[in-house]
């Protein structure tokens, strides 16, 4: 099987300095007096990790265990202190909805800008929107601008581009829980439309039922590493179980 | 133009719809060069440059009632009020003031407001780059982009400025993209300086608007170079605007190309303080993620 995304060793490393300095004037006052602290952080610690093309994964773990860092990782917004990353095919996220919407503009034209966003040309998104808009039933309301939209209307149109894309990777930061059930059934379907082409899925979720309905394998990060990497089931019940204080140590960790 | 770029690229990616030439393949160990790299992924992005000069301009005149005009006004009322001043309070020696005027103050608007939106430009870019791959030099070049627009369309309010008082339009007027093209490397230059910096201290953002307020009364704008003592000539040909203004006016206002000695010397400082902000910029921009 074509491997997708492969992270060999990834370690992410912050310097942070133990007060938030950033200020010049600040930094340099200190600077020169010598009271600037730093300590180590480390969002993943030699992760090991090979997904394969048209796998879905769900990556769970409790607030901090480095879910965020791991698909920045992949998606490239962060470059490894250490390690490889190795990614094959188009990624695209779909991370907070209506991230990058300016509220003054109406629904055209930030569906314009979102294209541009995921690096489609004027011409390509033009191509698209008509289908886009449709998809997001906002037909009536595409010339309004985007403040007098709802929330959900806007996470609509927010989805319908993102999802247009038909990328080989789908990188999925709980966006799918918004809007009406309606919508959220949509979402699914769309979701499934996606997966059903092979495409390789990745979804970070607190939602273990969200897990176990779209993905085949979950990984558990803990402190930055993998300790538990299975099929979305079992791993999404260990993990249930051990949130619950049922058990109090981690699984075996693996990889440490 | 797009469209022959788009179709030469159909090989694979039209399905997807993603810039053609994209690498299929990303692998952290196999880096280019970062100034080379993100020099690349502009040029991918330039899509997404135009459709951010664009919504800045839509932004900007959506809620205003004077709409484009503004940017064309505000020239204007500065020069009616400067000459005011010049000619009646300060007798200035310096022949049609408005032209003079008007000719350093559409530069040092470029100037002064491309670089203080680079720097502005920052929060923006962290809210998207940081959760999706962009680079980050799209915000810079937009930013430029934007400052572009504006120049040209001051250039209408001068136009009118010279017609009213029947100033000749000097042939050395066709020579005025070659001087833009100078100004423009300078100011991208700075701004990519000035991003850098503002990435990581926020507050330099204030002391720059502080700095540029300074720096345009060291610089020949509302006044002649002539009027400085002598003693202060060295120190004001040490100020890089001081030369760029010229390239910028000479045609214009003196109806004179910008000497060989000049225009060499203007390029070469505009091309060297780009590479250096490319260079700087690129190699601090990995880094920016964090800062943010």
């Amino acid at each position: 099987m074509k491997e997708a995304i492969r992270l060999e060793g990834v370690t992410m490393r912050y310097r942070v300095p133990h007060e938030r300095l950033n200020s010049l004037k600040e930094y340099t006052i200190r600077r020169l007096k010598r009271t600037i602290t730093y300590g180590d952080f480390v969002a993943l610690s030699g992760v090991n990790l090979s997904v394969a093309a048209g796998e879905r994964v769900g990556v769970i773990g409790r607030n901090g265990a480095g879910k965020s860092t791991l698909f920045r990782v992949v998606s490239r917004v962060l470059i490894p202190s250490e390690g490889r990353v190795v990614v094959s095919g188009r990624v695209a996220p779909i991370l907070e909805l209506g991230l990058g919407f300016h509220g003054e503009l109406t629904g055209r034209e930030n569906v314009m800008i979102q294209g541009a966003l995921l690096g489609f040309s004027r011409r390509q998104t033009r191509a698209r929107l008509e289908r886009i808009v449709e998809w997001a039933e906002l037909q009536d309301f595409i010339d309004a601008p985007i403040r007098t939209f709802s929330t959900g209307m806007a996470a609509r149109l927010a989805f319908a581009v993102a999802t247009d894309v038909d990328p080989d990777i789908l990188l999925v930061d709980e966006a799918l829980a918004v809007g009406d059930e309606k919508f959220r059934r949509k979402c699914q379907d769309r979701m499934a439309e996606i997966t059903a082409r092979g495409r390789t899925f990745l979804l970070v979720s607190h939602s273990l039922e969200q897990i176990r309905n779209n993905c085949d394998r979950a990984v558990w990060l803990h402190h930055g590493a993998i300790v538990r990497d299975g099929d979305s089931e079992t791993v999404a019940q260990a993990y249930h179980e051990w949130s619950l204080g049922e058990t109090d140590q981690v699984a075996p960790a693996p990889g440490r | 133009m797009s469209d022959a770029t788009e179709r030469s690229g159909v090989g694979e990616d039209v399905r997807l719809g993603f810039p053609s030439s994209a690498p299929a393949v990303y692998d952290s160990a196999r880096r280019a060069p970062r100034w080379i790299e993100e020099a690349v992924q502009l040029w991918r992005y330039r899509g997404l440059v135009q459709e951010l000069v664009i919504r800045d301009i839509k932004v900007r005149y959506k809620r205003s009632v004077l709409g484009i005009l503004w940017t064309m006004l505000a020239p204007l009322l500065n020069m009616i009020a400067l000459t005011l001043v010049f000619s009646s309070i300060l007798k200035t020696a310096v022949q049609n003031y408005p032209v003079y005027f008007m000719t350093g103050s559409i530069f040092w608007a470029f100037f002064s407001q491309t670089t203080t939106s680079a720097a502005q430009q920052t929060t923006a870019s962290n809210e998207l780059a940081k959760r999706m791959f962009l680079p980050r030099s799209v915000f810079i070049a937009s930013a430029v982009g934007g400052g572009l627009v504006n120049l040209i369309l001051s250039l209408v309010p001068l136009i009118l400025i010279l017609l009213i008082t029947g100033y000749p339009f000097h042939p050395t007027w066709a020579f005025l993209p070659v001087s833009i093209l100078v100004i423009t490397l300078f100011t991208a230059g700075i701004s990519l300086l000035l991003f850098t910096v503002t990435s990581r201290f926020a507050d330099v953002r204030e002391m720059y608007t502080v700095l540029v307020q300074t720096w345009f009364f060291l610089t020949p704008i509302v006044y002649e170079p002539s009027i400085v003592p002598f003693r202060y000539r060295v120190l004001l040909s040490l100020n890089p605007m001081y030369h760029l203004i010229q390239v910028f006016r000479k045609p214009i206002y003196d109806g004179v190309l910008p000497s060989p000695t000049l225009l060499a010397g203007s390029f070469a400082l505009s091309v060297a303080v780009l590479i250096t902000g490319w260079v700087y910029f690129s190699h601090r921009s990995d880094k920016m993620a964090y800062w943010s």
